[in-house]
């Protein structure tokens, strides 16, 4: 890690794990939960998320010192929402299946609570480079719980990743359907997206008691 | 009239913003701890709701859908301005949350105690956003309509902050694995409380019930199959559904 220095790169890795938004800061969960059927999805998402944190952090960043404290908010919304129509318009443009899926979730990027979080907490207060790290760091935090569960879902659900088939045909009764295996279609019902956050939660503090909640 | 009751018991029950489509659930998830200011929040979500969705519908018939500019001449019947939806919805809604609040601290300064601290936190509430654009996805197509289903979507999520803080209070006394605390059982509460409002899609018969969100569709297709497997599973949160109602 040559290229960045060790307080650098703690602001990459640190929301990862130990103060993932998502499962620690309770954070973005919003249009993180809508959209996790299918893992595509979910890799779009957390992409789209990536390319608007880390740019808004930026330009947030760039800005600081000019904004009013008073309408910092106003000021907020309006940059994220102008990346926002960028990434919409692309979606559209470029894959216009996917954008059919995602719907309104794209634009409720707008409102996810990271990206204000992180624009109130972070970038009003730090320079550039770091504020790009951060932003990173925290939509990739993000990204990581979309793709799991959207991996889970998916796989358990349908019985295919990204589309293809990996259990076999589930109609000709293939690999593991021959042996009786069902798919799960209720993992693919919204309420499923809460449960599968909440045992990864689980996991998660159970691996590392220091998160554990008081009641 | 029919179609008013239709879509108000149906944005309340069917499409509840937080069990169907998880719209606000940041703050329903932080400031769930008690019932007092999970009934305040909800106020103000009903309120703010019921103010937005029906002027966002005024902007996106006149203003932003595909040849909405024609009242201006037959010139601008081209223009297709819904690329700017976004912004102008969230201005909208940050405006009229300022507003509201100086209105309100003016004229009812009690009301303002109870609402006011909430009413900053809305204007970043995906529920309220949420409200506007799925108005514009669904194409409401009257004002008053557009009232009712912000008005009754706010009505929903009021329900569902209020349940969940209520369990929530009650949950303190119970012997929680340790690593479930705080959030992760909230998350699996939530989980049960959505299967639970699952049970009232069969609540409607006739009138329209296509055209909900895309991403449903598809999903409850798949469920139809499995139906068998989900009739098991609505047993057992039957069982946290009463404790809702009992509260």
């Amino acid at each position: 890690m040559a290229l960045l220095s060790r307080k650098d790169s703690k602001l990459i890795l640190d929301p990862l794990a130990d103060n993932n938004p998502i499962t620690i800061q309770v954070l973005g969960i919003c249009s993180a939960l809508a959209i996790t059927a299918e893992l595509k999805a979910s890799i779009v998402m957390a992409l789209s998320v990536l390319f608007v944190l880390g740019l808004g952090n930026v330009v947030i960043s760039l800005m600081r010192n000019m904004i009013p404290s008073k309408i910092r908010i106003i000021v907020q919304l309006v940059v994220v929402a102008t990346l926002v129509i960028i990434v919409d318009q692309v979606l559209k443009a470029f894959a216009y299946e996917l954008s059919k899926t995602l719907a309104v979730f794209v634009g409720l990027i707008i409102t996810n609570c990271i990206i204000m979080g992180r624009f109130e907490a972070f970038a009003l207060g730090n320079g550039v480079w770091r504020s790009f790290l951060d932003g990173i760091g925290n939509a990739a935090g993000y990204g990581v719980i979309l793709i799991i569960v959207g991996f889970f879902r998916e796989l358990l659900g349908s019985g295919t990743l990204l589309g293809f088939p990996v259990l076999g045909n589930p109609i000709e009764k293939t690999g593991l359907y021959a042996m009786g295996y069902e798919n799960n279609g209720f993992m693919l019902l919204s309420p499923m997206a809460l449960i599968v956050v909440g045992i990864l939660i689980w996991f998660q503090r159970s691996r590392n008691p220091a998160l554990i909640e008081e009641n | 009239m029919l179609e008013h009751t239709e879509l108000f018991f149906k944005s309340i029950f069917i499409d509840n913003m937080v069990f169907a489509t998880f719209l606000g659930m940041c703050s329903y998830l932080a400031v769930s701890k008690k019932v007092s200011t999970a009934v305040g929040l909800g106020a103000a979500v009903i309120f703010v709701l019921a103010v937005t969705v029906p002027l966002n519908w005024l902007l996106d018939q006149y203003l932003l859908r595909d040849g909405a500019l024609s009242w201006l001449g037959p010139e601008y019947a081209d223009y297709n301005l819904s690329f700017l939806s976004f912004i102008l919805f969230i201005a909208t809604i940050a405006t009229m949350v300022q507003l509201v609040e100086i209105v309100v601290e003016k004229f009812s300064p009690a009301l303002y105690n109870s609402l006011g601290i909430f009413l900053p936190l809305i204007a970043v509430n995906c529920a309220i956003l949420g409200g506007s654009l799925f108005m514009q996805a669904r194409e409401i197509p009257s004002l008053g309509l557009a009232f009712n289903y912000g008005l009754s979507s706010g009505i929903g999520w009021f329900l569902a902050i209020l349940a969940i803080a209520a369990i929530r209070e009650k949950i303190r006394y119970s012997n929680v694995p340790p690593p479930l605390r705080g959030l992760g059982i909230t998350f699996i509460i939530t989980g049960l409380m959505a299967i639970g409002f699952m049970s009232f899609g069969g609540m409607l018969t006739g009138g329209d019930e296509a055209a909900p969100v895309p991403e449903e569709t598809a999903v409850q297709k798949k469920a139809e199959e499995e139906k068998m497997n989900l009739e098991e599973e609505t047993e057992q949160t039957t069982v946290s559904y009463n404790a809702i109602e009992k509260e």
